[in-house]
């Protein structure tokens, strides 16, 4: 499937009637846990009211995870298959991916400022998100740098690679080290969180993750395009 | 402490960052295409 993809042509027959379809169900989705999150469900009896964050906070830190698990993945099909397609998707996915990661420091700030009484720890948990945070934007401007010197996407796929050692840092850093971060409360399987409290959660992550999908692809829709507009002019220069 | 101006705060930096990032992706996939489709129509 991914090496039938990689033609850019079948891509965009699938992309174009995609992209709007994932960003309004996103939307919906979003909307309705977001609804559901601070409407419908009980305060916490020891956070109150500022436990509705979660709604918001968990979906962004997995995306900003997520987001580097698809550069990995797609820097690393670009340098074992070398479709261009898999280097222009993990090019796509960083600049959504450090947003998400941003919103997950951010309301993660706000949280704890009510919740453990400061806006920042330099914990675990929290140290190993805001260095993911940083390695998005080392890959951003890699990329940029890259592209401007002519280069092949060698180097930034490498780097995006090399990024996932970060991955299991910050998942597994609640359990490696004593932080005020809270350990992981929801698993595969079970979870510590009533199912009262949790089902809205559920729709956040689905809609934010629909959203964030459907952001990828018109960044590979406006990457293809720029690319074909670029292609046309150094023929049209050509002598 | 009321807890609604953190939540509240919360939601709107999520609202403008999510809204601010497909604004700035659906802009820069409209740009390119219109581009590489006037392009094509030109030759």
């Amino acid at each position: 499937m991914i090496h039938a993809l990689a033609n850019p042509t079948r891509f965009l027959k699938l992309a174009r009637p995609l992209t709007p379809v994932l960003f309004w169900a996103g939307v919906v989705l979003a909307l309705f846990g977001a609804w559901g999150g601070l409407t419908q469900t009980p305060a916490d009896y020891l956070q109150k009211e500022s436990v509705r964050i979660l709604y918001i906070h968990v979906p962004a830190a997995w995306l900003g995870m997520g987001g580097w698990s698809g550069v990995a993945f797609a820097s690393l099909a670009f340098l074992i298959w070398r479709h261009p397609l898999a280097s222009i998707a993990a090019r796509a996915i960083a600049p959504a991916g450090v947003v998400f990661a941003a919103l997950c420091l951010i309301t993660g700030a706000i949280w704890g400022r009510p919740t453990w009484g400061t806006w920042w720890e330099w914990d675990g948990r929290l140290t190993s998100m805001l260095l993911l945070f940083f390695v998005y934007i080392a890959y951003i401007a890699l990329v940029r740098a890259d592209s401007e010197r002519g280069g092949d996407g060698r180097v930034p796929a490498l780097f995006g690679v090399a990024g996932s050692v970060l991955l299991p840092i910050v998942r597994y850093s609640v359990v490696w080290w004593n932080t005020l971060h809270q350990g992981q409360s929801i698993g595969l399987t079970s979870s510590s969180i009533d199912g009262s409290m949790l089902w809205p959660l559920f729709f956040t992550i689905g809609g934010f993750t629909l959203l964030f999908a459907s952001v990828v692809l018109m960044r590979m829709r406006a990457m293809l395009a720029t690319q074909k507009v670029e292609a046309r002019m150094r023929r049209m220069a050509a002598p | 402490m009321n807890h609604w101006v953190f939540v509240t705060a919360a939601y709107a930096v999520t609202l403008i960052g999510t809204a601010g990032l497909a604004l700035w992706a659906w802009r820069s996939m409209r740009r390119a295409e219109v581009a590489a489709d006037s392009l094509r129509r030109e030759r």
